[in-house]
């Protein structure tokens, strides 16, 4: 059993490891340190500790039949909707490259689906080395236990050191299904990773509380090692289509009666720009006003080729389907540019966009949060500005 | 039915602030509350309960305190509550959090259907829902914004997903494990009485001792991953307001909109 120890007699009571732990696990007593049982080890009052007074004690075993010097190569998982691949699996790519070649191992992509070989040059383009290809009707659309059991039997087979997902509503069920499965571990969304110049291990660093706090994660122990990562988080790499790559082919170890779920319909939504995928988004909030209002900001969204987003204030009003909401109970996104307009810009609206490129802020209270996390403000009433946002895009733009 | 629920404590990130000058979490004030997403998970096995009959066992696992939250679950009307507490889970990633509330759910037996929050607002992985099916080795539904319809002899269940781009409608055998977001209905208060109740109720923990768990695949040292370094962010620079005439300021703005070359 893992054990945080503080040694009494060497503690200043500085109370400097207070303020670091994240979780509220340490306290005075006595005018020195002690640990409680919210302590979840995660080792960051060790680090600040001047007197070296803390030490994190923990067994390190070795797993059973698992040699990791057998685990080769970084490998992306490609994912698409009937063939087209989305863009979040080709930031993946450029960021792959940078891991392979920093590892010296070859770049490799994992292609499961049926008919989808006519993908392979655009995948080899952006960078792959090798395509792990399952081919078969019964993966036409993603399910959690065709999709597990083809890349399960692929990564036991060739064993990849790291594989790495995008962070979308089917990478996130199906790398958590992959990674329980193998026993091995992963990290969620993450914003960084490089290779440890001196133990090679893949350092995944990702956000935690609403971004209020970053931890950077390792997985030493078992493999691969496993990695989601938002869309957008990573730029899209050059494409080269002169780039020549290999094709491995492998079958899918499972049959239909096999697969427990069943897709009976799917029901596209209306608006044509998903959240994930915009590069522009405009939002509204409280200061909207009512359901009718928000004409003023789809226009706005429109002119730019954007999507609409919305706070929880106005979701929660029932102004504007929950698919649009974006923050900590709704989505998270990334885009170029996010114009948040009649927004306060509360902490959980922040977890979900203050990693956007460029914030604008258009609001009537010079006081609100939203002012210090935009890029720019204006402080006015939105029913003014944003028509005039609108205006002034058309004309320049010749719409 | 039996429902089995995976609810969470964890800080209510409204009270969370970084202190300016450490550029530290500000703990004080903090509250603990129960993980939102787990509210709608509640509400949703109450629902399913109240529809189709059966009982609501709700589980979470954590340190001592976190018993408060299985006191809101009771209070707004499960039938039994269970703390899994030990000192030897302590320090658990997603792999070890799963792996452990699947063997409570082992314990608890004969579940039809285990219901978790989408992801929790602390880590936000979404891993333990995914990670817990995969543990009881039962298919998964994640991100329901809806179930339609559940057909208790026949053991199966049609939900909808709320996907980036639009709705998919699964079904799926039982026993099964859904995972939901905040769509899918919304959570009723609890009763006085359910609060009364609540507060009397005693509530069982249980450790290693309990239920037959492989300590080498619990806590810090069952856990895959390692937290290195835990730091604060680079606080976001900005904060420019540009002041002025809106006939002034906003082509100004599209100005420096424009030139970041996004707008096509």
């Amino acid at each position: 059993m893992a054990r945080l120890l503080i040694d009494k007699e060497a503690c200043t009571g500085c109370e400097a490891c207070l303020n670091e732990c994240p979780y509220g696990a340490l306290e005075m007593k006595d005018d020195v340190a002690i640990v409680n049982e919210k302590c979840t080890f995660c080792g960051a009052c060790v680090d600040v500790c001047p007197v070296e007074a803390i030490v994190l004690e923990k067994e390190e075993k070795e797993v059973e039949g698992l040699d990791i010097s057998e685990y080769k190569d970084v490998w992306v998982f490609i994912e698409h909707k009937g063939g087209k691949i989305s863009n979040v699996s080709f930031e993946l790519l450029g960021e792959g490259r940078k891991l392979a070649d920093a590892l010296g191992c070859k770049l490799s992509a994992m292609l499961l689906g049926d008919g989808v070989e006519e993908c392979t040059q655009e995948v080899i383009s952006y960078g792959a080395d090798t395509i792990y290809l399952t081919e078969n009707p019964i993966l036409k659309e993603y399910r959690t236990d065709s999709y597990t059991a083809g890349a399960v039997n692929l990564i036991r087979k060739y064993k990849p050191e790291i594989v790495i997902f995008g962070a979308t509503t089917q990478g996130r069920d199906f790398a958590g299904t992959v990674a329980t499965t193998l026993y091995t571990g992963l990290t969620a969304d993450c914003t960084g990773l490089d290779i440890d110049p001196d133990t090679k291990l893949l350092r995944q660093t990702r956000p935690a509380f609403g971004g209020n706090i970053m931890a950077t994660i390792l997985c030493p122990r078992h493999r691969p090692q496993m990695a989601t990562v938002r869309p957008k988080v990573f730029p899209m790499p050059e494409k080269d289509d002169s780039r020549k790559g290999e094709i491995i082919r492998e079958d899918l170890p499972i049959s239909e009666d096999k697969v427990r779920t069943r897709i009976l319909e799917f029901i596209q939504v209306a608006e044509t720009v998903n959240l994930m995928d915009a590069e522009i988004i405009v939002s509204g909030g409280r200061g909207v006003g009512g359901p009718e209002n928000f004409v003023v900001i789809r226009e706005l969204a429109n002119v730019l080729g954007g999507a609409v987003g919305a706070s929880r204030a106005a979701v929660d009003a029932g102004w504007i389907p929950y698919e649009h909401q974006v923050g900590q109970t709704g989505r998270t996104v990334r885009p170029k540019i996010y114009i948040a307009c009649g927004i306060s810009g509360s902490i959980q609206h922040q977890a979900g966009m203050k990693t956007s490129d460029i914030i604008i802020a258009i609001n009537k209270d010079p006081e609100a949060p939203i002012f210090k996390i935009a890029t720019y403000g204006i402080v006015a009433d939105l029913f003014q500005a944003v028509p005039m946002m609108t205006q002034e895009f058309k004309k320049r733009l010749a719409r | 039915m039996k429902i089995a629920v995976c609810i969470k404590q964890v800080p209510d990130t409204t009270d969370v602030k970084i202190d300016p000058e450490t550029r530290t979490l500000v703990r004080e004030g903090v509250e603990s509350i129960t993980n939102p997403f787990d509210e709608y998970a509640v509400e949703e096995a109450l629902l399913t309960k109240e529809k189709y009959g059966g009982e609501v066992h709700v589980i979470t696992m954590g340190p001592p305190q976190a018993i408060e939250v299985l006191k809101n679950a009771l209070a707004v009307g499960a039938d039994y509550v269970y703390l899994i507490s030990d000192k030897a889970f302590a320090g658990s990633d997603t792999w070890a959090t799963a792996y452990t509330l699947a063997e409570a759910i082992k314990k608890i037996g004969g579940v039809d259907l285990v219901v978790c929050g989408k992801q929790a607002i602390d880590g936000d992985t979404a891993q333990v829902g995914p990670g817990v099916a995969t543990q009881l080795g039962i298919p998964q539904v994640t991100y329901v914004s809806k179930v339609r319809e559940i057909d208790v002899g026949d053991k199966r269940i049609v939900a909808e997903r709320m996907l980036e781009d639009g709705k998919e409608i699964v079904e799926s055998p039982f026993p099964a494990l859904i995972t939901v977001v905040k769509d899918i209905n919304e959570p009723r208060l609890p009763s006085l009485l359910g609060i009364k109740k609540a507060a009397k109720a005693e509530i069982p923990t249980w450790t290693v001792e309990d239920f037959p768990v492989d300590q080498a695949k619990c806590g810090l040292e069952g856990s895959p991953t390692e937290v290195i370094k835990v730091f604060t962010p680079e606080p976001r620079g900005g904060g420019e307001v540009l002041e002025g005439e809106l006939t002034e300021t906003i082509p100004l703005l599209i100005d420096k909109l424009m030139e970041a070359k996004v707008i096509k």
